[in-house]
């Protein structure tokens, strides 16, 4: 397909409220592409603007090879023809139709093509029990799940989640995330999540773009563009590794899970993992601490032995990130000057990075 | 005696195709208008709103009388109409119905524009993202979800087509069979001193608005209850 060698590739100014927005995004054709930022960045706006849903934005929109906006040529093509599956912060599902009829309102559209698999959606969202219902009677997350399955039936070309997860209970949150998580495998085409939880960009994204006051200020792949030392301070607790493995051990008795990744082996707290299976880590930078030597009289459960790369200076003056290479797996840790200096540490170096096992696992 | 003469009852058939009539006809219309009004935002929106808010202040003496010199055979539509060969309007049924029309408009325009603007933009760009056209978004969701404003629309438009009297006796005389409605015989009863009759009538369209209003009522608590 010769689609899938372009993404998404957007160019647009314009202003919204206080807020002037200049962004210029170039994502790739797979994967989930998170739009990363503190609250006030702009980042449903821009959502909005790729969607044809706000007009305001004067620049360029193209996708694969189709040209969606382009202001010097007055071409605009609006939302109903760009073959979008956008699920709303607040799910927001037709009143007036059942759970069935919401589901195949988009389906219906698209002349229910057979590559979309109606039934194993539904099944995979657990749905099926509620597909008479009315949707007034439905909790949050179940309304949030339909309107999830409703976009993936439409067969998009594009999908384009805005915080999604956001208005739900923490009990909600955690069973729709591990939903996208297993969509994510299975998932065809490229999606859009916007997000200002780091924990559900770790757990989701392969790419990212941190979007702050109305600029995007990095982009790139998820690991290596967390672990930037460069990243404005208000990304400020988000900095941090995420480290991808496979589950190799289960030790039933102290609940712990063992995880190997190209660094060495991680022992986190068990969360209904199975043995076997791909796993996601992220390793905040205030979780790390630093050691000359692998010390035996810790209660840290993780030693990894590392080298150092970097160091920069951090958004308070009395701190530092440092940034570490653990076996090709870039870390980041968040240490004092003092404790810099009080080590001698210096680039090349080799360290050892202690992990508490209780601050893993989102 | 019966209750009502062959004449009474000829009013009130009359009276209610008329209502039924123009109430259908204003559906059709209205419901395109106060979509447009509700998301249009051309400059022209408030003019155009103004204009089919004007029979709510405009004496329905003065609608019938401008409406009688534009369709008399003097008046520019009139004339217009005599060109293409077309009967004019004023006092026949035709006519009655498009002063009717205009003169309800706003009863039924109204209820339907505030119905669209409580459904807010979400469901609509909802059903934009999910591949619906403007035409199919219309249908398939502003309709549905305004559906207790067609209903009020379509109560009150019918109840104040079935009351009027001033726009009637302008453009539609008072030509038994064909444009003698019932509050047109009430006021002839009534000059006639036949009171006995002009109860009887005034008590049917007492009745008839009575119903229309608790009907509306019944069905917008069932939606309610239901959802």
């Amino acid at each position: 397909m010769p689609e899938a060698e372009h993404g998404l590739y957007a160019k647009l100014a314009w202003r919204q409220g206080a807020l002037a927005l200049d962004v210029d995004f170039d994502l790739p054709p797979r994967g989930i592409t998170a739009l990363f930022g503190p609250s006030g960045a702009g980042k449903t706006s821009c959502l909005r603007a790729i969607a044809g849903l706000e007009r305001g934005g004067r620049g360029r929109v193209t996708f694969g090879k189709q040209v969606w906006q382009d202001d010097a040529h007055r071409v605009f093509v609006p939302p109903h023809r760009r073959r979008l599956g956008y699920v709303f912060q607040e799910p927001s599902l037709f009143e007036h139709r059942s759970v069935a009829g919401n589901l195949d309102f988009g389906f219906r559209r698209a002349g229910r093509p057979a590559h979309v698999d109606r039934e194993g959606l539904i099944d995979r969202f657990g749905l099926r029990a509620l597909l008479d219902r009315r949707v007034d009677t439905l909790s949050g997350g179940e309304r949030q799940r339909v309107a999830m399955v409703r976009a993936l039936l439409s067969d998009p070309a594009l999908l384009l989640f805005d915080e999604p997860l956001s208005a739900l209970d923490v009990a909600a949150r955690s069973e729709l995330l591990g939903c996208l998580e297993s969509l994510h495998a299975s998932l065809a085409v490229p999606m859009i999540y916007v997000s200002h939880n780091i924990d559900e960009v770790a757990r989701l994204a392969d790419h990212l773009v941190l979007l702050d006051a109305g600029h995007v200020v990095a982009q790139g792949p998820l690991q290596a563009t967390l672990t930037r030392l460069d990243l404005p301070p208000a990304l400020g607790e988000a900095v941090g590794a995420v480290i991808e493995g496979r589950v190799t051990g289960y030790d039933a008795h102290d609940q712990l899970i063992e995880l190997a990744f190209s660094g060495g082996k991680l022992w986190l707290p068990y969360r209904h993992e199975v043995v076997g299976q791909a796993l996601r880590c992220r390793i905040g930078a205030r979780d790390i601490v630093l050691a000359r030597a692998p010390v035996a009289g810790s209660s840290a459960l993780n030693q990894i032995p590392c080298r150092i790369l970097a160091m920069a200076d951090a958004d308070h003056p009395s701190q530092c990130l440092v940034q570490l290479d653990a076996g090709g797996s870039i870390l980041l840790a968040r240490i004092t000057r003092r404790s810099w200096h009080a080590l001698g540490l210096a680039p090349g170096n080799q360290i050892w990075a202690q992990v508490k096992a209780v601050a893993l696992g989102a | 005696m019966s209750l009502l003469s062959g004449e009474d009852l000829q009013a009130l058939w009359l009276t209610l195709r008329l209502a039924t009539t123009v109430t259908v006809l204003l559906l059709l219309l209205g419901a395109p208008l106060a979509w447009w009004l509700s998301q249009t935002r051309s400059r022209w929106r408030r003019p155009i709103a103004a204009v089919v808010a004007l029979p709510l202040v405009l004496p329905p003496t003065v609608l019938g009388f401008y409406l009688l010199m534009l369709l008399g055979p003097h008046g520019v539509v009139g004339r217009l109409m005599a060109a293409l060969g077309l009967a004019t309007l004023p006092f026949t049924f035709q006519g009655l119905v498009v002063a009717s029309m205009l003169y309800s408009l706003p009863f039924v325009v109204q209820p339907l524009h505030n119905a669209f603007d409580a459904i807010g933009r979400q469901p609509l760009e909802v059903a934009a993202c999910l591949g619906a056209g403007p035409l199919d978004r219309f249908v398939s969701v502003a309709l549905p979800l305004a559906l207790p404003g067609v209903v009020t629309g379509a109560v009150l438009g019918f109840a104040h087509t079935v009351g009027e009297f001033g726009v009637v006796l302008m453009i539609g005389g008072n030509i038994p069979g064909l444009t003698r409605v019932v509050s047109m015989r009430i006021y002839d009863h009534v000059q006639a001193g036949e009171y006995h009759q002009a109860h009887v009538l005034s008590l049917c369209l007492l009745l008839v608005s009575f119903v229309a209003l608790l009907a509306t009522s019944l069905l917008r608590s069932r939606r309610h209850a239901r959802a």
